[in-house]
């Protein structure tokens, strides 16, 4: 009988444990298990992603839409070759739709934003987006700055 | 000498705990294993979550007073969060865990020590290595990571009480900042795998200086005392080797 009880109490603990994992992943870090989701990949280059980090949100007006899967930097051509993974199915996004690198919240973190375009073709699995402009760093500012005061002298 | 009497030491406490893992676990061990995990993890389980909830609490006031002066009260889940995953839900589980189950380890082990019942086990044919140690070491490491992700929900959840509740930071933005910002394994999985070495720290220490015990009542309570101190001070500064490895651009 005494065995009985230590058994089920270890068994109370273990699924207590398996809760608190379980927890950790879904409320915590947002694990999506939801892997029969409809998605597809698009990629767009960009002179500068300055501190976009994979699982970044990649939004439209602020929705989320999809989010940054890989981040890859293009020697030949010294941009960063951005992979997007977004939600449902392909032919809603046109081939002139923008894409822009953002900054959000006090942290600072780095978000793409697409602006719709107004083409009739639509962007399939595997295009790519043409339209892009890279993040502002301050330094290049600062320094265009500079250079346009010297200039205007 | 000094430094050899250490090392006698460790290497003592080596071949003990080689000895004791080595060769193929029994299904006749399991029974014992499930009773020293209800004695070290289940009854540890107030502990833990008492200590977890007032540190939870704790966390979340002050990132709460301080990040509110940046109007930044959403990012309390964020910090709550890294924090308590990666090194205050590992690292304070193990101190307890070292002081509430290290200690009775070593206190029992070095009892039966003095008792005899170590020897008598051997003169029974019964391996205490594979009947009294192994069992405790295996509770210790299975124990530890459950202990460390109670802990973790429990701080966590604790300190959304505190912001959200209590203080009024904005659900969705503790809960969907923290989403966006902690990592699977990053934080989750990098904090539960130095809970099990710490687990393997805390077990071996207590074991050896349980089963290395002078069999008199002074030489328990130094035993019980040495289990404590050392386990903490190794968990602390392995704590700092293992972010370095774990975190750090090395």
């Amino acid at each position: 009988m005494r065995m009985r009880t230590i058994e089920i109490s270890v068994g109370v603990f273990v699924l207590a444990g398996m809760l608190g994992l379980v927890f950790l992943a879904i409320q915590v870090s947002g694990v999506n298990f939801s892997r029969g989701e409809e998605s597809y990949q698009i990629t767009a280059r960009f002179n500068d992603v300055a501190g976009l980090r994979t699982r970044g949100k990649v939004s439209m007006a602020g929705v989320t839409i999809g989010r940054v899967k890989s981040i890859e930097v293009d020697m030949e051509w010294g941009d960063a070759v951005v992979t997007m993974q977004m939600f449902g199915s392909p032919g809603k996004l046109t081939t002139d739709t923008g894409a822009k690198i953002l900054t959000e919240g006090i942290l600072g973190t780095r978000y793409i934003g697409l602006l719709p375009g107004a083409d009739e073709e639509t962007l399939q699995a595997g295009d790519e987006i043409t339209d892009t402009q890279g993040a502002l760093v301050l330094e290049n500012l600062i320094g265009e700055f500079l250079t346009n005061l010297g200039g205007s002298k | 000498m000094r430094f050899n009497v250490w090392m006698n030491s460790l290497g003592r406490a080596s071949m003990l705990w080689v000895d004791a893992m080595t060769g193929w676990p029994r299904l006749s061990d399991l029974a014992l294993v499930v009773q020293q995990i209800y004695k070290v993890g289940f009854l540890s389980l107030i502990i833990i979550v008492l200590s977890a909830f007032s540190i939870g609490a704790v966390l979340a006031l002050q990132f709460f007073t301080q990040l509110s002066s940046f109007g930044a009260q959403e990012a309390v889940g964020i910090g709550l969060a890294l924090v308590v995953l990666r090194e205050l839900g590992p690292v304070v589980t193990a101190l307890l865990f070292a002081g509430r189950a290290g200690s009775a380890i070593t206190a029992e082990i070095g009892l039966m020590k003095t008792t005899e019942q170590l020897s008598a086990m051997e003169m029974m044919g019964v391996d205490p290595l594979r009947r009294i140690i192994a069992p405790r070491i295996w509770a210790g490491i299975i124990s530890v990571p459950i202990l460390t992700a109670i802990f973790n929900m429990v701080a966590i959840y604790g300190g959304m009480l505190v912001a959200v509740e209590w203080l009024g930071a904005d659900s969705g933005g503790f809960w969907t900042g923290m989403q966006e910002q902690v990592e699977w394994w990053e934080d989750v999985g990098k904090g539960m795998l130095k809970s099990v070495i710490f687990a393997l720290l805390i077990t071996w220490v207590a074991v050896f200086q349980g089963y290395d015990s002078l069999p008199t009542a002074a030489g328990m309570s130094m035993a019980t005392t040495r289990t404590v101190v050392i386990s903490s001070v190794l968990i602390l500064a392995t704590d700092f080797l293992l972010t370095l490895v774990l975190y750090g651009d090395l």
